[in-house]
């Protein structure tokens, strides 16, 4: 019964510090990182990740006019999804395609900037675009991607802050083991860079990164760690039932293993290490896993001082000491907080560690909080592993939304 | 203002919001609709972009005016010659 085993058969990713899966593992192994300074509005130079992909590569220069950065970063991830993937896009019945994207917020940007536009006319708001609402609508990037892509089933987003890209494969599983669709596009995305209200609301909140240093900016785990650096992004994997993917003789990355979510359900921005153990431990227990049955944990820490003990604090209580083949490793370290996006790529640039046996680190840890010291951290240099058999993904975002997702290599 | 004028503001503004289209030979007399690629919206932007650039306002009525270059030389042409004179 192969029909509600689902496994990944396609990556298509921008990162801050790469444009293909290729690329971008190749920078998280040689501790490359892709932190710049970029100009905010109202602000000045802020710390950010930026993405450089070529928008129109896969758009018309009218559809990147049009749309949004965030349907820029979708459409680009999915194609180059579908290219790797192999699979013959004209022969798929286009409403049987599920697009599901995560989206930490969306629709701020294009708000802030038909504000900014009114402000250059006295606010008189008969300047304000036409293209606002279908602009802002939350729906945006994956409308913008069914467009693009002349897919026809449903297409829309996971609102889930910053679990959501893990939401994103979450729900494409769900989906395809209802039989609601045949081929799901899935992922999360963020154009979060272009609203300064982000850099604002962290700033205030005393949580936005600073150091002289762009790529030593963000720097989970350290003891000198003075919160989050804000990035764009986007990877979006295609997901097949396995009886399908096997038929057509698809390349496969790895099965979806289990996966839960729940919420904190104590505060607004404060993670509650509890909910995030049962959380974890949940998910162990769908996809009938022990904890030493893992071998990487990529962590969500996002290097604010609180965040990251909390989250150290709910893999010590699952993980414990005795794991010895687990590694824990961080991919904000290089790319900053991707938000909508973070669960999807940091999932993506820990998969090739089934083939090549590499447990990518953490960078920027010069000195090592006590508090975050678990068992099993890579540091600053890449490990070669034993075994790389199954791989958690953590994910949570404000107001308490938990993911977790285990992948696991594939044996037919 | 001449009308010929009046068509190169025209075909400036669709420059902007239809940059993948080719206007090296835009027939005068031909709808726009019928030679190039636009859409409902992007009429709406040749309106916004009107008020914006021009403080010309064309109210919902009259954007069948738009309809072609000729049409919109004859209907903005006395608009923009009204600005200029202070009448606007």
């Amino acid at each position: 019964m192969n029909s509600s085993r689902i496994v990944i058969t396609g990556v298509g990713l921008t990162a801050p510090n790469g444009n293909s899966l290729a690329e971008f593992r190749k920078n998280l192994l040689n501790g490359v990182a892709g932190i710049e300074r970029m100009e905010i509005r109202y602000m000045g130079p802020q710390l950010a990740g930026v993405c450089h992909f070529d928008p129109l590569k896969y758009q018309k220069k009218k559809e990147v006019r049009v749309g949004t950065r965030a349907g820029s970063i979708s459409i680009y991830c999915a194609r180059e999804a579908l290219a790797d993937s192999g699979v013959d896009f004209a022969t798929l019945p286009k409403d049987r395609i599920g697009i599901y994207i995560g989206c930490t917020e969306h629709g701020n940007v294009s708000t802030e900037n038909e504000i900014y536009n009114i402000s250059k006319f006295n606010y008189d708001t008969k300047y304000w675009s036409h293209y606002h609402n279908p602009r802002t609508v939350a729906n945006n990037p994956a409308g913008e991607t069914s467009l693009n892509l002349g897919a026809t089933g449903p297409a829309y987003t996971i609102g889930a802050a910053c679990a959501a890209g893990n939401m994103g494969l979450i729900h494409a599983t769900q989906m395809l083991r209802l039989g609601e669709v045949d081929f799901a596009i899935c992922g999360g995305v963020s154009e979060s860079i272009h609203t300064f209200g982000i850099f604002a609301g962290f700033k205030s909140q005393n949580a936005l990164a600073t150091h002289e240093e762009p790529h030593k900016a963000s720097r989970p785990f350290d003891k000198a760690r003075n919160g989050i650096v804000i990035s764009e992004g986007g990877a979006l994997y295609t997901l097949e039932r396995l009886d399908d993917a096997q038929a057509r003789g698809a390349k496969i990355y790895a099965e979806i293993a289990g996966y839960h979510v729940n919420s904190d359900a104590s505060d607004y921005v404060l993670p509650n290490p509890v909910r995030q153990a049962e959380c974890v431990r949940a998910a162990l227990s769908r996809a009938r896993l022990q904890p030493g049955d893992i071998h990487i944990v990529n962590t969500h820490a996002t290097a604010t001082p609180m965040g990251d003990i909390q989250e150290c604090e709910a893999i010590r209580a699952v993980f414990g000491e005795g794991c010895p083949d687990t590694y824990i490793n961080n991919t904000k370290s290089y790319i900053g907080h991707c938000m909508g996006a973070a669960g999807a790529l940091e999932l993506a640039g820990n998969l090739p560690s089934f083939d090549d046996l590499i447990v990518h680190p953490t960078i920027n840890v010069d000195e090592l909080d006590p508090q975050c010291a678990l068992p099993g951290l890579v540091l600053n240099q890449p490990r070669k592993v034993a075994k790389v058999e199954a791989i958690l993904n953590n994910s949570f975002g404000m107001l308490g939304i938990n993911s977790a997702l285990i992948v696991k290599r594939f044996v037919a | 203002m001449t009308k010929d004028e009046c068509k190169q503001v025209v075909l400036d503004i669709i420059a902007d919001i239809a940059p993948d289209e080719d206007l090296s030979n835009v027939k005068p007399d031909v709808r726009l609709r019928d030679q190039l690629q636009l859409d409902s919206m992007d009429f709406l932007d040749i309106v916004m972009e009107l008020r914006k650039r021009y403080n010309i306002e064309v109210p919902e009525a009259e954007y069948i005016q738009l309809a072609s270059l000729d049409s919109s030389a004859e209907y903005l042409t006395p608009k923009f010659n009204a600005l200029a004179a202070g009448k606007g």
